[in-house]
């Protein structure tokens, strides 16, 4: 049977790619770059039990006194087994990320909530993006951006934008018709109706999306310490590659702690306010 | 003075409506026959009508019928493929968006079936919503939407948000939200139709008597003939998109266009909506005081009625006098009729409901008088004839 040559024509483009667009990629590299380093150095900077007040501070307002006490306690087992740096490393990478996703996905998703077109045109797109298991996205993204934690950050973004985009866009839909309906009657700007109306109304699922962006940037962060982005990654691999249990299984407590601390908290903030004080 | 003016609306669903337009232009194709050969509907076929300021405009029919698209049209909320929506003589179909933009922050207003409140927003923030597009500043919208809350009743519910109210509170806010922008027009579909009986009556009457004081001019939508002759003013009817009768609620009782209007209002309870005025009778036979007994006796023979009514100079009513009552004056040889007039006599006005009538004619010996402010007899009732009045029969002579 003829063998479609697919993996070789995704190498000429690539190839291509690099070529003709590097500098394009070198201003995205610096500008990645720089905005990982300056949440690296704000996060490993702070002294660790301001920090920690900070943390728990944010923890207890929106989640309550139970998830603040688990934040407290989760934060001084990863200070103990020594892994408080790698962590903030990691959680700098996982801010990246998303603030990036959210950038490029909040309104890629507010413009699919318009258009039924790009809505049709998206869906398989993100599925895409979704579904490719995610180191499939390194190897190019290393092509790109050499080695380090720039690749890592580009690969999350890809990886993690799909769920912020799709809620945004399900929010807006979702929004009541008769709603729209009145706030168009009352001659509401389609800007005044975005900002009034769609967006506050969708904010529950936008959140929901910002949530799931978070948690499989946390996971793609993880992996992409095969590429070198540092963080706790690396303590993973490293009990993989060289068999060793113990520093395996602390490193991967130290990222179960900070995914549940993350989702907690980011979960907590979609809910209305008297609900938040129960939970 | 015609606020709202409506000539040859329509408006085709579908994806070539100009081209269906020309059909039914042409008169050659059917409602059904569209739906089922093309993938157009109609929504409003040809509608004309006009609205008084001040005026209660009743649009009523069954579902399907078009009422939701005709009102939408008059906003543009649903843009009409053809005709012209005049508001104070100006063609709103023409308008750009900017300006139709301004017209309903300014002019026109909405109340929803569903009451369409913003979930995330306080009862005052949502009643200052349209205030908020206008760009008013923050103190003095939060001022107006307080100023309308207290005219819908729901004073010290500010901070409240729509969630913790019932259904009839909801829709006192939606209706304080398009009362605060201060709009000349309010349209209202169906507004009161998803709130349980009682709340519905309480909410008419609430309209009723705020219309007293507002003079706004109301497009109301109901598919409830009770709703519609309660607070019509004028009734359109609507049947597959197209008005088939316009009047007031006792020309359409009175005299139904067609089957369609005829069906709809049978079972209606016509003693809420009949009127002392369009069931009286006409009567010659009146005698003035000064007439004196003989004459009395004499109209009444010659009318053979049993008794008479009695005016002064100015024809206005002073009561009534029997035949027995008169013959023994004669017989006493007296002439004098203010010695026999019996002043327990019903007098209403011409807009009294038979509902009212009913109790009047339990404690009444006489037949009921109809008169205007200064008791001039434009009328009286008998009570076959407010049999008549609720079988709907009052044309017919009795
Ligand atoms: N957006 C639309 N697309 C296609 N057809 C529509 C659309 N909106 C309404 N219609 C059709 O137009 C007709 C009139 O609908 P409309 O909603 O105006 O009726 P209505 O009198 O308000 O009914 P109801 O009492 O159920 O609210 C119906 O046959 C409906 O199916
Ligand atoms: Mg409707």
């Amino acid at each position: 049977m003829y063998r479609l040559p697919i993996g070789k024509y995704v190498e000429i483009g690539v190839d291509w790619l690099t070529d003709n667009l590097s500098t394009f990629f070198d201003i995205i590299k610096s500008a990645f770059l720089f905005v990982i380093d300056g949440f690296e150095f704000i996060y490993v900077g702070i002294p660790f039990i301001i920090m920690l007040a900070i943390i728990c501070t944010i923890a207890w307002w929106t989640a309550g006194k139970k998830t603040a006490l688990f934040t407290l306690v989760g934060a001084l087992v990863i200070k103990s087994i020594e892994l408080w740096e790698l962590t903030m490393k990691t959680f700098a990478l996982v801010t990246t990320a998303t603030v990036i996703a959210l950038v490029i996905g909040i309104p890629l998703g507010i413009w699919m909530s318009r258009s039924n077109r790009l809505n049709k045109g998206m869906r398989p797109i993100l599925d895409f993006m979704q579904t490719m298991p995610a180191f499939v996205y390194l190897i190019p993204a290393v092509y790109f951006f050499d080695l380090g934690p720039v690749p890592g950050a580009v690969a999350t973004v890809i990886f993690a934008m799909p769920p912020i985009v799709r809620l945004t866009s399900l929010g807006i839909r979702q929004v009541p018709r008769d709603v729209i309906e009145a706030s168009r009657a009352f001659g509401c700007t389609p800007k005044q109706m975005l900002f009034k109306v769609q967006i506050p109304l969708a904010k529950p699922t936008i959140l929901a999306g910002l949530n799931q962006t978070i948690m499989l940037s946390l996971s793609m962060v993880v992996i992409s310490s095969m590429i070198g982005s540092g963080g706790l990654g690396d303590i993973v691999l490293k009990g993989i590659t060289q068999m060793k249990i113990g520093v395996g299984f602390e490193g991967g407590l130290a990222v179960v702690i900070l995914a549940m601390i993350l989702d907690r908290i980011t979960q907590s903030i979609g809910k209305p306010k008297s609900k938040r004080k129960v939970a | 003075m015609i606020k709202v003016e409506v000539k040859n609306l329509y408006k085709i669903f579908g994806p070539a409506p100009q081209k269906i337009l020309s059909h039914i232009k042409k008169g050659t194709v059917s409602k059904k026959e569209i739906l089922k050969k093309t993938d157009h509907g109609i929504g409003v076929n040809n509608a004309s009508f006009q609205v008084e300021e001040g005026e209660i405009f009743v649009v009523m029919g069954l579902s399907g019928s078009g009422k939701s698209t005709l009102i939408r049209c008059l906003n543009r909320l649903i843009e009409p493929t053809a005709g012209e929506v005049y508001i104070d003589n100006e063609d709103i179909v023409k308008y750009d968006v900017d300006k139709l933009r301004e017209i309903r922050r300014k002019k026109i207003s909405m109340v929803f079936q569903n009451f369409a409140l913003l979930p995330h927003r306080t009862i005052e923030e949502n009643v200052a919503f349209g205030l908020e597009v206008q760009g008013l500043k923050l103190e003095e919208r939060i001022n107006k939407a307080v100023e309308a809350l207290v005219l819908v009743g729901l004073k010290g519910y500010e901070k409240s948000m729509p969630s913790e109210l019932s259904g009839g509170m909801q829709q006192r806010v939606g209706l304080a939200r398009a009362l605060a922008t201060n709009p000349d027009i309010l349209l209202m579909d169906e507004a009161f139709s998803a709130l349980d009986p009682l709340i519905k009556k309480e909410m008419q009457d609430e309209l009723l008597s705020l219309q007293v004081k507002m003079h706004k001019t109301i497009i109301f939508i109901t598919h409830d003939l009770d709703e519609a002759l309660k607070i019509g003013d004028k009734i359109a009817i609507m049947k597959d998109g197209v008005i088939v009768q316009i009047g007031s609620p006792e020309e359409i009782l009175k005299k139904p266009a067609d089957d369609y209007v005829r069906e709809f209002v049978q079972g209606v309870n016509r003693t809420k909506v009949v009127t002392a005025g369009s069931i009286m009778k006409n009567t010659d036979t009146i005698v003035f005081s000064k007439d004196g007994s003989r004459v009395a006796v004499r109209k009444m023979k010659e009318a053979s009625i049993s008794s008479v009514f009695v005016v002064d100079k100015q024809r206005r009513l002073k009561g009534i006098v029997t035949i027995e009552n008169a013959t023994k004056l004669i017989k006493e040889n007296k002439e004098d009729l203010n010695e026999i007039i019996d002043t327990d006599v019903e007098v209403v006005s011409p807009d009294t409901l038979i509902e009212d009538l009913i109790p009047l004619f339990i404690n009444s010996k006489y037949p009921i008088v109809v008169a205007d402010e200064e008791r001039k007899i434009l009328g009286i009732i008998f009570k076959v004839s407010v049999l008549a009045g609720i079988m709907g029969e009052e044309e017919y002579d009795v």
